[in-house]
């Protein structure tokens, strides 16, 4: 994978702050993506680019099980979520879409947002500021559901 | 080694003899629940993603309109006349207007022994009657309702022994704050909480719905309670029946074990901007507040109107003060205007409204404005939940928040009727 710029965020990061209720009837995520991160760096959808990564720390995602949040960071382009830890339903909505979360528990403290971030999903190692990390690889599972797109593409495949 | 009753729902779902924690299985959904708040996305992978579109039963899903009810846009009212045109076409259970997604469930669905997907956080409410229900996105949902499974991640079940009683004045809702203070936002990410112990049987099925609702704010895949003659006295009650009623066995496994006596929790608040954030009632009493809710999945029961109309009966709530009341279904409305309690609401000046997430979920009616504060029995206090960024949400029990509507800022019940 490419470099990318990181966008770090604090701990136990809710969804609500990735995409607020206001916008979750809105027609599609196009409409939506927008507003991404709005109540905290309103300027964040026209600064992201495709390939960059979000980074955070404890219990990211954390709240709201809203589908909208994974879905518009994805359709932003951003290539993963780097986090010391998730909240359960975001990181199963993110496999389920088919954005990359990994858990990697000393890499947040080392980076600071505008950090340029390289990641190399199958070997479990992002590279940044000179350094290598480890990251947790993800189960077979849900590593095959990711790889294949997500959910939907692999229930597509079953036929 | 014994199972949790968790593991044996998931045992029993996925038809295997025995689950472990960390293991992914297969599993048959009992039933599947959506509300407006995700199903607009659902129906349109289904029309647009699928290869082959499909509902696998129909009998199994349940959409609920509760999130912006009634409509308050052309966008809204597009995206829920999308979801129930699609339940009209496929025969789907569909509600709107009835009440809020989890008391609708509670009220006429959940049976001890199933598993239940739904597309919402607090779905893990159902674990009040043995069920173990949690929440998923609509991709999730989605797959589910085409191929009538999914997979599950068996989680550790963490136990919470409860022991002794509430004294006066307390409530669950002071418990359940309190415990996730204690363990923090995400002190049991991914397991299952299991309420056990004596102090359980003092606790009704609305109170179990409180305990069990807040689970997912100490990151909980759900939490769940025995079915009980407690609960099995509820279900009769609605005429059902439960589908298998699961204990845990004396061995079976658990991640970490805590106790927490009843007797010794005290009313709390949670502080902005997070669940965890929690502090006796006394040490932010006197903040000014703009607008009280008394409502929610958690709190909006009949329980709490009860609580909260004892407590503003006679009085007026000031001027600067908006103070919402929103019982969580028609059903729990209903039962209020019997007992007196929306005239009391309304003799006191409260505004109440139809059954709805209202501001809870910070974008159906009484957001607040910039710089505003809110004392909510709602179930988050992000930052920006209930409106603009810069407002603030403080949660309390009904107690706390009808007696600080009254007092025009935060407000323990106790120090309202001593002064």
């Amino acid at each position: 994978m490419a470099m990318g710029k990181i966008f770090k965020f604090h701990n136990d990061l809710d969804t609500d702050q990735i995409i607020a209720s206001q916008y979750l009837l809105l027609p599609n995520i196009d409409e939506m993506k927008v507003h991404t991160f709005e109540s905290l760096d309103p300027e964040f959808p026209k600064k992201v680019q495709p390939g960059d990564y979000v980074v955070g720390g404890e219990n990211f995602g954390c709240g709201s099980s809203r589908e909208q949040a994974p879905s518009v960071l994805k359709a932003l382009g951003v290539k993963a979520v780097v986090a010391k830890s998730f909240a359960r339903i975001f990181y199963r909505n993110a496999i389920n879409i088919g954005l990359p979360v990994i858990v990697c528990k000393d890499l947040p403290d080392a980076v600071e947002s505008g950090d340029e971030m390289e990641l190399f999903l199958s070997e479990g190692v992002a590279k940044t500021g000179g350094r290598t990390y480890s990251c947790t690889k993800l189960p077979e599972y849900m590593q095959q559901i990711l790889s294949q797109g997500g959910l939907i593409a692999s229930l597509n495949k079953e036929g | 080694m014994g199972m949790t009753i968790a593991e044996k729902i998931i045992a029993r779902a996925a038809g295997v003899e025995q689950v472990r924690a960390g293991d992914i299985h297969t599993v048959t959904l009992d039933r599947m629940m959506s509300n407006d708040g995700t199903t607009h996305l659902t129906v349109d992978m289904y029309n647009n993603k699928l290869k082959h579109p499909h509902v696998a039963d129909a009998g199994k899903m349940v959409f609920i309109v509760d999130h912006n009810v009634p409509s308050d846009s052309p966008k809204t009212a597009a995206a829920q006349k999308k979801m129930r045109d699609f339940a009209r076409e496929h025969q789907i259970d569909f509600w709107e207007g009835k009440g809020v997604c989890h008391q609708i469930m509670m009220e006429h669905y959940v049976c001890p022994g199933e598993l239940i997907f739904g597309a919402d956080s607090h779905t893990c409410t159902y674990g009040a009657l043995g069920a173990f229900g949690t929440g998923v996105g609509c991709t999730d949902l989605l797959y589910g309702m085409v191929t009538g499974t999914s997979w599950v991640l068996v989680p550790e079940t963490v136990k919470f022994n409860l022991t002794g009683r509430l004294q006066k004045g307390v409530y669950p809702r002071d418990l359940m704050l309190t415990i996730i203070g204690k363990i923090g936002a995400n002190g049991v990410n991914y397991q299952v909480m299991e309420f056990c112990g004596d102090g359980v049987k003092t606790l009704s099925v609305n109170d179990r719905m409180v305990l069990c609702n807040l689970s997912v704010e100490a990151g909980a895949k759900t939490a769940i309670f025995e079915a009980d003659e407690i609960a099995l006295e509820y279900l009769k009650s609605r005429g059902r029946e439960p589908k298998a009623v699961f204990s845990s066995d004396p061995d079976a496994a658990y991640a970490k074990e805590y106790t927490f006596d009843l007797a010794e929790i005290r009313p709390v608040v949670a502080k902005p901007d997070f669940v965890d954030a929690v502090v006796p009632a006394e040490e932010v009493c006197g903040i000014r507040i703009d607008e009280a809710f008394l409502g929610s999945c958690n709190n909006g029961r009949i329980d709490e109107l009860r609580v909260g109309a004892a407590i503003v009966k006679g009085k007026k709530i000031p001027g600067h003060v908006r103070f919402l009341v929103v019982p969580a279904s028609q059903e729990v409305y209903l039962q209020a205007m019997e007992e007196g309690l929306i005239e009391t609401f309304m003799e006191s000046g409260a505004i109440v409204m139809n059954p709805n997430c209202s501001v809870c979920w910070g974008s159906c009616q009484g957001v607040i404005g910039e710089g505003e504060v809110l004392i909510s029995t709602g179930t988050r206090n992000f930052k920006g939940r209930a409106g603009h960024p810069s407002s603030k949400v403080y949660l309390g029990s009904a107690a706390t928040v009808a007696a600080s509507a009254v007092r025009g800022e935060i407000c323990m019940a106790d120090c309202l009727a001593t002064s």
